[in-house]
């Protein structure tokens, strides 16, 4: 990068806010997902949206490619810099402008952690409801970007449900202010498609989040069953009791074996362990937990063990939290997928991943969010055995065109990212990306913020669109007109 | 228009067959303008081909789904036919297992609720007018109930769409379950757009079960400042409501609240809201007021009805200001949701009440807060901006459209800021 625009990039943010140097720019590389890795050419650290802006503003002049950055632990590559771009990280806006209890709300800025703004809130009964597993170190500017979910969203939406306003630094370096505080304003309903836009439209540089009160009882069971499938058979009982768990989470032997080497949380060890919380009014949460219990002991569970207290409840997440990260325990290496299927489908698509997996020759441990059919394949695999890393990327794609064979998505949480965008084309057809990327030449022409993420091949803003033609779903026969 | 109309009615007469392309009447203007035809396509791709020959054509096109939102919105620039939607009226699959259900934008909600009701769950969203209203139409204008205050707007409900461009393009996004973040949201996009961008011509929507039980009580105050306070208090509970309305007038005010759940939930929630309410009447809840958006429409006097949303601690100050507009003389009436949204009508003679809007924005603090006329005096609609301030995103939503829609085909003039 010229000498002369690095000069004026440090007059914004100060000598301490720029990084050029090699080693410490290596830092920036990647971020969770890290065996994609490019080393930008600049790191900046503004402390302001106005320097945020100033910035893009000079980006936008120069075309200059950005990447915005929380604390980096996306697992889709979504925040891998770009090759003579520059990263923006957003660390030191972490402020939390306002706490307006009374009204539900609170005002951050985006390079506070998510736990954070349920510990402001705590004291006073309140929390902010989206808690992917990263929630301690994650940032809101970076679960705005991946639309975050978590164990939780089952019942309480994803982030976009709890985001009622951003002020957006888009790519042309303007400010603008969407949605708002009370919500509901006339106009497109543009802060909804920020939210999990990936950092391809602008940077948010102020979020107005929703905060709920929190729920009068919370219980959680773990049910041991001794298959995967009549774990996936309670799972259904429940919801087609009329039963909204606030969370149904399910474990195979696998990541229950992972989960013991890491944390200790004392699991059952079975094929098949459900992890069901129920929160609400306490009438509610005893009489539908006595009803779920049945219903697991009908579908064979041979272990119910209710969390006695709230430190026997946090150890069951903390298990649950930690399955990740302990895989290292069982396996050198493992890629994570984040696929969703039809909650009807969990049976039928859990034999085939077995079934992909034996063919292989590598193990799958499935750790997943039962409760919406988001599922967690973690593929195991060893780097150093020739041909075994590619073997396991071609499992992993396998398992992700099941999910959409099945009528789901390649992604529930994670994002599209760097990672899954070749795979695109296997969910959505060439009229579904082109229509979505006319969103991306309106907030972003020149391609600046994020460019080469989600889309397999970027549209030239201004070109026309095509006529209809079939959808790779339909020609597959799995979506039908009628 | 160089094209002849035999021509084009022949153009359309051949996507769709003769018997769908119909000479529009007097009752198919939209706001004083009347289009020539009324074309009804039979399909999604019918709808796209629709498209595209109209904006070949160069013609303006108006979506109608029941007609009963028509008359929101400015008027349109032009208009040339209206896309009658009518016949795409079908739920394509209810996934009870999943629950999820894909149906067609010209369905009416009713029929939706009824075909998800045979398995015991619904839409949980209740608009105005199911009856006649269609899927497609509650979309485009974002309606919504009494509900919201547990299961959301159709923002949240909302999981997947396909859309049929102007140039023709048919264009899913979402998909069928409830957890994807492959791409951008266009539904939330088109939800809300008052069909300035494209039709929606199909919607796949998350279902929530049908309750066991559902108790309801309604507290009476005489002033509106009480019932404020009830309604703040109890938004700091762990109570969970599914209903939470406030309905004020200068004759008194009411909190209506909903519990629904097993029945020994309902009575215990029921029983702290009696306690909160103190020396406040409660008493059971007439079923008509969960209806009292749809009551808030009809009358004779002229009368503004608006869409209003601010935060849950101005609702009172919202009354003092709307009664302050109207006077001396008019009247206002009020029916809120615990969530700040709601509707507001305003009565007075017609020639106040363009100022009587002016004057209750202004009183609506800046960012936190808005005002959208519904309807109003015809005579008076030319006077009055109907949808506000658009904000410092316009230009932005300006690009959208022109990517979208950049001949300006489908209800031009009609949206923010002349969308």
């Amino acid at each position: 990068m010229q000498a002369q625009l690095l000069h004026e990039l440090r007059a914004i943010v100060g000598a301490d806010g720029l990084i050029t140097r090699p080693e410490q720019l290596q830092t920036y590389e990647c971020d969770g997902l890290t065996n994609f890795r490019v080393v930008p050419a600049a790191v900046l650290l503004p402390a302001t949206a106005a320097q945020v802006q100033a910035i893009v503003r000079v980006c936008h002049r120069e075309h200059i490619p950005f990447v915005a950055r929380g604390s980096g632990t996306g697992l889709s590559g979504g925040a891998l810099p770009v090759t003579g771009g520059i990263v923006i990280s957003l660390t030191r806006l972490n402020r939390i402008l306002e706490v307006d209890l009374i009204n539900g709300r609170v005002t951050v800025e985006p390079g506070v952690i998510n736990a954070h703004v349920t510990a402001a809130v705590a004291a006073a009964g309140y929390f902010y409801a989206p808690d992917p597993s990263s929630q301690s170190v994650c940032t809101i500017g970076g679960n705005v970007a991946e639309n975050s979910g978590g164990a939780h969203c089952l019942k309480y939406g994803f982030t976009v449900t709890h985001v009622l306003g951003l002020d957006v630094v888009l790519p042309d370096g303007t400010l603008v202010h969407l949605g708002s505080k009370a919500g509901d304003g006339p106009g497109y309903d543009l802060a909804g498609v920020f939210v999990g836009s990936e950092g391809t439209l602008g940077i948010a540089t102020r979020v107005i989040l929703r905060v709920v009160k929190q729920p009068q009882t919370v219980q959680t069971l773990l049910a041991a069953f001794p298959s995967p499938d009549a774990a996936g058979a309670a799972v259904s009982a429940i919801i087609a009791a009329g039963i909204l768990p606030a969370a149904v989470e399910m474990m195979d032997r696998l990541s229950i074996q992972a989960a013991e080497a890491a944390v200790h949380p004392g699991y059952p060890v079975c094929d098949g362990l459900l992890l069901v919380e129920l929160d609400g009014p306490s009438a509610e949460v005893e009489a539908r937990m006595a009803q779920v219990q049945a219903i697991c002991r009908d579908c064979g569970a041979w272990e119910l063990r209710l969390a006695q207290s709230a430190e026997e409840r946090l150890l069951v997440w903390k298990g649950r939290k930690a399955a990740f990260a302990a895989m290292g325990r069982i396996s050198p290496n493992y890629i994570v997928q984040d696929g969703v299927i039809p909650r009807t489908a969990l049976p039928r698509v859990l034999h085939e991943i077995a079934a992909l997996g034996a063919a292989a020759g590598l193990r799958v441990a499935n750790v997943f969010h039962a409760g919406d059919g988001n599922l967690h394949p973690l593929v195991l695999y060893d780097r150093r055995v020739p041909g075994q890393e590619h073997t396991a990327e071609t499992l992993a794609f396998a398992i992700l065109q099941l999910c959409v064979q099945a009528g789901g998505s390649i992604t529930g949480e994670h994002g599209v990212g760097m990672e899954k965008k070749a795979f695109m084309p296997v969910m959505f057809a060439e009229p579904d990306l082109e229509t979505m990327q006319r969103v991306r030449c309106a907030f972003d022409p020149l391609h600046l913020a994020n460019p080469d993420k989600i889309f397999p091949r970027p549209r030239l803003c201004g070109e026309s669109a095509g006529p209809y033609r079939p959808h790779p779903l339909e020609t597959a026969g799995v979506a039908e007109r009628f | 228009m160089t094209t002849p109309n035999a021509v084009l009615t022949a153009d359309f007469a051949a996507i769709v067959g003769a018997a769908y392309v119909t000479s529009a009447g007097p009752t198919d203007a939209v706001l004083g303008c009347r289009p020539r035809w009324v074309v009804a396509p039979g399909s999604p791709e019918e709808v796209a081909a629709v498209l595209r020959a109209a904006t070949a054509a160069g013609l303006r096109i108006a979506p109608r789904g029941g007609g009963t939102k028509q008359s929101w919105g400015n008027p349109p620039t032009a208009l040339d036919a209206i896309l009658a939607l009518h016949r795409l009226d079908r739920v394509l699959e209810h996934a009870w297992g999943d629950m999820t259900a894909t149906v067609e934008a010209g369905c009416s909600v009713l029929h939706l609720q009824q075909t998800l009701a045979a398995h015991g769950q619904r839409l949980a969203l209740d608009p105005l007018w199911p009856q006649q209203a269609t899927v497609g139409g509650i979309l485009s204008t974002n309606d919504s109930g009494t509900l919201r205050i547990r299961f959301g707007t159709l923002r949240d409900a909302v999981i997947g769409m396909l859309v049929a461009l102007p140039d023709g393009t048919l264009a899913r996004s979402g998909g069928k379950v409830v957890k994807n973040v492959a791409g951008y949201d266009l539904p939330k996009l088109l939800t809300g757009a008052f069909g300035t961008l494209g039709v929606i011509v199909e919607a796949t929507f998350r279902l929530y079960s049908l309750p066991d039980q559902m108790v309801a009580c309604s507290i009476q105050a005489a002033t509106v400042a009480p019932l404020q306070a009830l309604l703040l208090r109890l938004l700091d509970t762990a109570i969970t409501p599914t209903g939470l309305q406030l309905r004020a007038a200068a004759e008194g005010a009411a909190l209506d609240v909903r519990f629904e759940g097993t029945a020994a939930a309902c009575a215990a929630q029921l029983d702290t809201v009696r306690r909160l309410a103190g020396d406040l009447p409660c008493s059971a809840a007439d079923p008509a007021v969960w209806t009292a958006h749809e009551a808030i429409w009809p009358g004779a006097e002229p009368a503004v009805i608006a869409r209003v949303s601010v935060l849950p601690t101005d609702l009172a100050r919202l009354c003092t200001a709307a009664a302050a507009c109207v006077a001396p003389g008019g009247a206002w009436q009020l029916v809120a949701q615990g969530t700040g949204g709601g509707l507001l009508r305003l009565a007075a003679p017609a020639d106040r009440l363009p100022a009587a809007v002016h004057q209750l924005r202004a009183a609506i603090p800046a960012g936190d807060g808005s005002l959208v006329v519904l309807d109003c005096p015809p005579a008076i609609r030319p006077q009055i901006d109907i949808w506000g301030p658009p904000g410092d995103a316009l230009p932005l939503m300006q690009r959208i459209k022109a990517q979208f829609d950049p001949t300006g085909t489908l209800n031009p003039g009609r949206f923010v800021g002349g969308l």
